[in-house]
């Protein structure tokens, strides 16, 4: 009985086909490690971010004189809002954290090289609209950091010539920062961009299963069809769409081996993510910023605006430039040049374990200026903070630039093995 | 390689707080040591509320019977004694002052302090309740060191008395030193005279005050927490058991 229903909505919609494709035999290489939990961890997060938002809704109130006091009225008179609005706003936070881990990994390991261009190019787009998802978000509690950081970042659209003013007054819906803003931002923050970010994300992992798995070692576990000793192929059972094209070596299936490995990763998660919800749900002033907990008011400005941590990268970048509109365009830049990333590095070695000396100063050097200039975007600008915020600054951009020097025939990599080990 | 990226994982994770940390600065404050748990400090804090800050300072966003209850009083104890206006139980805790007319009296109108121990924190408020200082310039007559020039009379002088400010000659010459004239930095005040409390007795009535304010500023602090060491310690739970399936599933790659 049951069977035969299975069978029939099969026929109409291959709903098992689908699963076996994607989960039950999709094949993962063996050999992945601890940078690669982060995608996973993104998803978790993305539906907690949902289904807290939807309940958030419920009782949120998207007006000037409203959006504030509901805020409060969820943490004290709805019942497990307190736990609802920690869970939203934390999330916010850990989405970046594990998103920036995710697009770490992808350059630790060259996951954006060919033939991955628009998987990563998918990711980037989800990082953009990501960020636009938090900072409308960001002033819906309507605190007086909410105001001003909205405030700082539409006033940079004013620096573009000729239509800037207008384009201000265009994305505001008003003169000043005010209650319209804030029902535009409302309506984008839960409908809009989520909607979008959703079918970016199924985009990604569409793109992500149709080239395949990158690993630590940047080793392909696709050999040519009938290259491969028939006692050497993965015991496992894959699909045919991929066993079809390529004979499988040193994979196993998603489900069930990832999918209880990445359980566990979860459950660490959890266990960190639950620890700051509970005990320390501002996170030290970073996750929600002391001035938010009075009104938005526009008479009142904050000792030192500075956007939330998770912007704090590209916000110094616009601050250390000493032209408003460069300064805009450098930060612009800074995400576009991230964008064109599979472009700049012209290597054919993807995993930096094998990859040139070269490569891993550059990565190095890179990673150390992203976390500065991080952690300046979070610090008044002082003459010295700009100062190594310049050089930061240099040293982001400089990162592409070397990579597409040195990684045209790149001298001092080492010869990737053929088969995954270990 | 391995090697390396473990350090290098390390560096991140470690470099972060470092360098957070360093950047943290501001005034001095007084730890305030209040007690979330101690539910008579938190009652005597609110009476305290009631009788000397409500007339001004609103707690907007906080109701009567939340408080009751989160205090243990009965809602009809809680009426006979601390609502005098004839508000109902399920009311705001709010007053009839103007804002507009408050604003010409005071300079600005008095804040809303329902969430004032986490806008400010709640040491900052034990410590502003005890540094007001006698200083005829002011309007009121008073000054504060933490809060300058701020607009709000001493209200609680006639519990904590008077405090004077006292500048000391090493004081002056620095500051003379650094070419900087007027008035030097405030070395300490002495301790207050002519209130009704000792200081000892002040400071604990400042720490009951700051007590009920970071309760008012997150109501369910406590219930956060006592869920959360639940939480956590399932979490951990599930953890052995998550290793343990996927270990045993693992024996089939390995």
């Amino acid at each position: 009985m049951i069977a035969n229903f299975m069978a029939w909505i099969e026929k109409r919609l291959p709903l098992m086909d689908a699963m076996n494709k994607h989960a039950v035999q999709y094949p993962a290489p063996k050999n992945f490690n601890f940078w690669y939990v982060f995608g996973i961890l993104a998803s978790v997060v993305l539906v907690n971010q949902i289904l807290t938002g939807i309940w958030l809704t419920m009782s949120y109130e998207p007006s000037g004189d409203g959006a504030f006091a509901s805020i409060e009225y969820i943490m004290r008179d709805v019942d497990y809002g307190w736990l609802l609005r920690y869970m939203h706003s934390t999330g916010a936070s850990a989405f970046f954290i594990v998103v920036y881990m995710h697009m770490f990994r992808g350059m630790l390991y060259g996951s954006y090289q060919k033939p991955r261009e628009l998987l990563w190019i998918f990711g980037m787009l989800i990082f953009l609209v990501l960020m636009a998802e938090a900072f409308m978000g960001y002033l819906l509690p309507w605190g007086n950091m909410s105001y001003w950081g909205a405030q700082v970042i539409i006033s940079l659209f004013g620096a573009i010539p000729i239509i800037g003013d207008d384009l201000t007054l265009w994305i505001k819906g008003d003169y000043v920062i005010s209650g319209a803003t804030l029902n535009r931002f409302f309506a984008l923050h839960v409908i809009a961009l989520p909607l979008v970010l959703v079918i970016l994300v199924f985009l990604h992992i569409l793109a992500l299963h149709e080239v395949g798995s990158n690993n630590p070692e940047g080793t392909d576990i696709k050999k040519k069809k009938g290259s491969v000793k028939p006692e050497e192929l993965s015991k496992f059972t894959f699909h045919k769409q991929y066993t079809d094209k390529y004979d499988i070596v040193d994979a196993i299936p998603f489900h069930p081996y990832y999918t209880v490995k990445d359980l566990v990763a979860v459950v660490i998660f959890l266990i960190v993510f639950c620890y700051v919800l509970f005990f320390a749900p501002e996170g030290g002033g970073y996750f929600i910023e002391a001035p938010n907990f009075e009104p938005a008011n526009n008479l009142k400005t904050p000792e030192h605006i500075v956007p939330v941590w998770y912007f704090g990268p590209f916000f110094t970048i616009l601050r250390v430039v000493p032209d408003k509109l460069i300064g805009m365009l450098t930060m612009f830049a800074a995400i576009g040049v991230l964008f064109a990333l599979p472009w700049f590095d012209r290597g054919i070695v993807k995993s930096l374990r094998f990859r040139s000396k070269a490569h891993m100063i550059n990565l190095t050097q890179f990673v150390i200026c992203f976390i500065v200039l991080g952690v300046l975007g979070t610090l008044p600008g002082t003459d010295l903070a700009n100062f190594i915020g310049r050089i930061a600054t240099i040293g982001y951009f400089g990162f592409f630039v070397a990579i597409w020097i040195y990684s045209k025939d790149e001298k001092g990599t080492k010869p990737v093995p053929e088969r995954v080990s270990g | 390689m391995k090697k390396f990226i473990r350090a290098f994982t390390f560096g991140i994770f470690a470099l972060v707080p470092m360098l957070t940390l360093a950047s943290s600065g501001g005034a001095h404050l007084d730890k305030a040591g209040n007690d979330l748990t101690d539910k008579e400090s938190l009652k005597r804090g609110f009476e305290s509320y009631i009788n000397y800050c409500l007339g001004c300072h609103q707690l907007q966003y906080q109701r009567y019977n939340r408080t009751f209850a989160d205090l243990g009083i009965s809602d009809a104890d809680g009426l006979a004694k601390y609502m005098y206006t004839g508000e109902k139980v399920g009311d705001h805790i709010t007053n009839t002052m103007p804002a507009k007319e408050a604003a010409k009296w005071f300079g600005s109108a008095p804040p809303d302090l329902t969430l004032e121990a986490r806008l400010r924190s709640p040491d900052w408020i034990y410590t502003y309740l005890r540094s007001f200082y006698v200083d005829p310039s002011r309007p009121f007559g008073v000054n504060n060191t933490l809060f300058k020039d701020v607009g709000m009379p001493h209200v609680l002088q006639g519990l904590q008395g008077v405090q004077t400010k006292v500048v000391t000659q090493e004081a002056i010459d620095e500051d003379k030193e650094n070419g900087i004239a007027g008035q030097p930095e405030i070395s300490h005040l002495t301790p207050a005279t002519g209130g009704s409390m000792t200081p000892e007795e002040y400071d604990a009535f400042a720490r009951d005050l700051t007590n009920f304010l970071e309760y008012t500023g997150e109501p369910s602090k406590l219930d956060r927490e006592a869920m959360g060491y639940k939480v956590i310690g399932f979490l951990f739970i599930f953890f052995i058991f998550a290793y343990l399936l996927k270990k045993e599933y693992w024996r089939d790659v390995h």
